[in-house]
């Protein structure tokens, strides 16, 4: 990711990722508060109407998505946040963003779930609810950032490609991200000039035209007529799924280490649980073991092709904070690789990466499972 | 054959509706856009918006913007087109399970707000769209396909509610009362604020046909048989408004609009002229809240 010029602050990530939102334009905000997602609300209150952007607190999360898409559709550059039981509440409007292309960024903050699960702690076990917790099966485009950097960085992203492929985006950002504070380079206006314009021109309102455009959640035509034709609705289907598919070079966002060409282990990880897996990465470089690392960034679309082409290893580690889920998935895609183990920590300690070292040197040597569960 | 006098301001390629033979949807379909034609407002200036059900899907006939969206939530969808949009007229198209039941929070609280949205909820005491199942409006004592044995559960009077929760303009008609209702909604259009606007319609296939009045004359016989007038009702005791069907408007206040109120804050902060809870918001004391 590129380096901006700009001052340096020092911040957390729910404060870059409205830094990040605001850069891009942002001026529609909807929301509802939760931990660990509320200073994104609450700045949001604060700043949007000092720029003549509109704030609105919902009396729910439902309420909030359906909020925001509906000024998207009159031309806001629309923005909502939330955290795993306020995104379980957003899934049935998540759909009918995806069904009616509706531009939008959605920020959840995971914690610890299911259920009011751990408010005040990090995991990453919205992962799969993020991909398949709408009915039906939309595509959609999910990042995950790993700093507080990225948050700022990716939340522009986020509202580049959502306006780009006329979709829902989602940041999923956790518990350890936004309460953490680094140092962020905020960048000038006139660095994110061009995206801000790029985003401006992708991003026309459909209402308020004067062209009488009707929408729908119901399956339609090109019209945007109700029809139950079967050829229109796996026409739409099709053309839905493919928008994104078929571009996942300009989506797909992956980091890529390695000490030489071939490994003897390859670590994947993302989000926070990739700061530790990083370190333990460093440790076992130093050490002379001939390992990789990879960081997903784009976790939807799942970079299925890009992992079969670069893992050189006969062993892949999958470092998570939740009892499995992407590790499913880094499964599925790397058939031929023997062993592929997964490494989870749940409750809210972060994994430390010396722990992690010591893992990943089991597995080299042969021992380490199926799963080691920290 | 002489073409309706407000066909012009609908999809013709979308005709014939889905509505039944006898639903009332049509009437206040007709009663809406006559009191726009009257008005002389501008089509291109309103957004429809429309819920989950039957009355849900009049947007969709409109030859304007129309928007139809997911169950119980057209007034949230709708809050966030006028916040972002205040200059474009809002109105929505809502049922009484769609706006009573699984969206009566956005009901009450867009009312609370006092957003200048038009709510047009078409009460047919029953959900229709999903074939006839009690709502939060059926009366007691109503059979329905979820109430086989007769409904045993109370019943809302959503404007009173409305009403109560902060709308500067409530009213309730029938649909028989077409007059009356175009005239309600002519003030609507014209108010600021949040108004709602229910019409106790007929649905002769989900309501009617199991509560032996199966055709839409007898289900306004029914509604007429019951109807007081608000005037009236007000002098009448609680024992005898049960089982009526008070009719006529609830209220008609002035109030600060959201919008507006929230124009006055940007405008306000741009000058400096409002003050701020804090200007430097303390991080550290908020992470310790957290
Ligand atoms: C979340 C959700 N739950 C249930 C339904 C099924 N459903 C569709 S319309 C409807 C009730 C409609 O009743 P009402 O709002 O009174 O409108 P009407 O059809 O009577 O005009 C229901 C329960 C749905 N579409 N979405
Ligand atoms: S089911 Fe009832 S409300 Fe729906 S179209 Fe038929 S008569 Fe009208």
């Amino acid at each position: 990711m590129r380096m901006w010029k700009g001052r340096v602050d020092f911040m957390q990530g729910n404060e870059a990722v409205v830094e990040g939102a605001l850069l891009a334009g942002c001026d529609f905000f909807a929301g509802y508060p939760i931990t660990p997602a509320s200073e994104i609300v609450e700045l949001m209150a604060l700043k949007l109407p000092k720029r003549g952007g509109k704030f609105v607190q919902m009396e729910d999360e439902m309420g909030s998505l359906a909020a925001a898409i509906g000024a998207s559709l009159v031309g806001a550059k629309a923005m909502t946040a939330t955290s795993g039981p306020g995104f379980s509440l957003m899934q049935e409007n998540l759909g009918f963003a995806i069904m009616c292309e509706v531009p939008v960024v959605i920020v959840d903050v995971m914690r610890g779930g299911p259920s009011t699960g751990q408010p005040t702690l990090h995991s990453q076990g919205d992962v799969m609810q993020a991909r398949w917790g709408h009915h039906g099966d939309g595509e959609l485009i999910v990042y995950a950032p790993w700093s507080v950097q990225e948050c700022l960085n990716l939340t522009m992203e986020a509202f580049r490609k959502a306006t780009k492929y006329k979709t829902p985006v989602i940041l999923l950002s956790d518990a350890i991200i936004a309460h953490m504070r680094e140092n962020v380079v905020v960048p000038d206006e006139e660095e994110v000039e061009l995206i801000r314009e790029e985003i401006e021109r992708s991003h026309k309102p459909i209402f308020g035209r004067g062209t009488s455009v009707h929408v729908t959640g119901l399956a339609h035509d090109e019209r945007g007529y109700p029809s139950d034709d079967p050829n229109v609705y796996r026409k739409l289907l099709g053309r839905l799924r493919s928008k994104i598919l078929d571009n996942i070079d300009d989506i797909i966002m992956l980091k890529y280490e390695k000490t030489c060409e071939q490994q003897d282990l390859t670590i994947i990880s993302y989000g926070s649980s990739a700061r530790a897996a990083k370190e333990a990465y460093i440790k076992l470089k130093e050490e002379g073991i001939r390992v990789g690392f990879i960081r997903l960034i784009t976790l939807w679309p799942f970079p299925e092709d890009l992992l079969r082409n670069v893992i050189n290893s006969d062993k892949v580690m999958v470092v998570e904070y939740n009892q499995g889920q992407i590790y499913h998935f880094v499964k599925a895609a790397l058939r031929d690789v023997s062993d592929i183990i997964l490494v989870s920590k749940i409750g809210g300690e972060p994994f430390t990466p010396s722990e992690l070292k010591i893992v990943a040197k089991k597995i080299i040597k042969g021992d380490g499972g199926c799963e080691v569960i920290l | 054959m002489r073409s309706h006098p407000m066909r012009k301001y609908l999809r013709e390629d979308r005709l014939p509706t889905i509505f039944c033979p006898g639903c009332g949807n049509g009437i206040i379909l007709g009663a809406v856009l006559r009191a726009i034609d009257e008005l002389k407002l501008d089509m291109n200036k309103i957004v429809f918006v429309g819920g989950i059900g039957c009355s849900g899907r009049i947007p969709g006939y409109i030859k304007a913007d129309s928007l139809h969206t997911t169950h119980g939530r057209a007034l949230a969808f709708a809050t966030g087109i006028k916040l972002y949009r205040p200059d474009l007229m809002v109105i929505v198209f809502t049922g009484d399970g769609d706006s009573g039941a699984i969206g009566l929070g956005h009901l009450i609280h867009a009312a609370r707000r006092n957003i200048d949205i038009k709510t047009i909820c078409i009460n047919n005491l029953n959900y229709g769209l999903t074939g006839g199942q009690f709502s939060p409006t059926t009366p007691i004592g109503a059979y329905t396909y979820t109430s086989p044995y007769g409904n045993i559960e109370g019943f809302f009077d959503l404007c009173e509610l409305v009403a109560s929760a902060g709308a500067v303009y409530v009213a309730r008609w029938t649909v028989r009362r077409v007059r009356q209702l175009i005239m309600s909604l002519k003030k609507a259009f014209v108010k600021r604020g949040f108004c709602y606007i229910e019409v106790v319609s007929p649905c002769p296939t989900g309501f009617g046909r199991r509560n032996d009045m199966p055709t839409s004359i007898d289900l306004i016989r029914f509604f007429e048989e019951r109807v007081v007038h608000i005037k009236k009702a007000k002098r009448m005791s609680k024992e005898e408004i049960r089982g009526k069907l008070v009719i006529g408007e609830f209220i008609d206040v002035e109030k600060p609009e959201f919008c507006e109120e929230y124009h006055k804050l940007i405008r306000g902060v741009e000058r400096g002229e409002i003050k701020v809870l804090r200007p430097h918001l303390d991080w550290l004391e908020l992470e310790m809240r957290a």
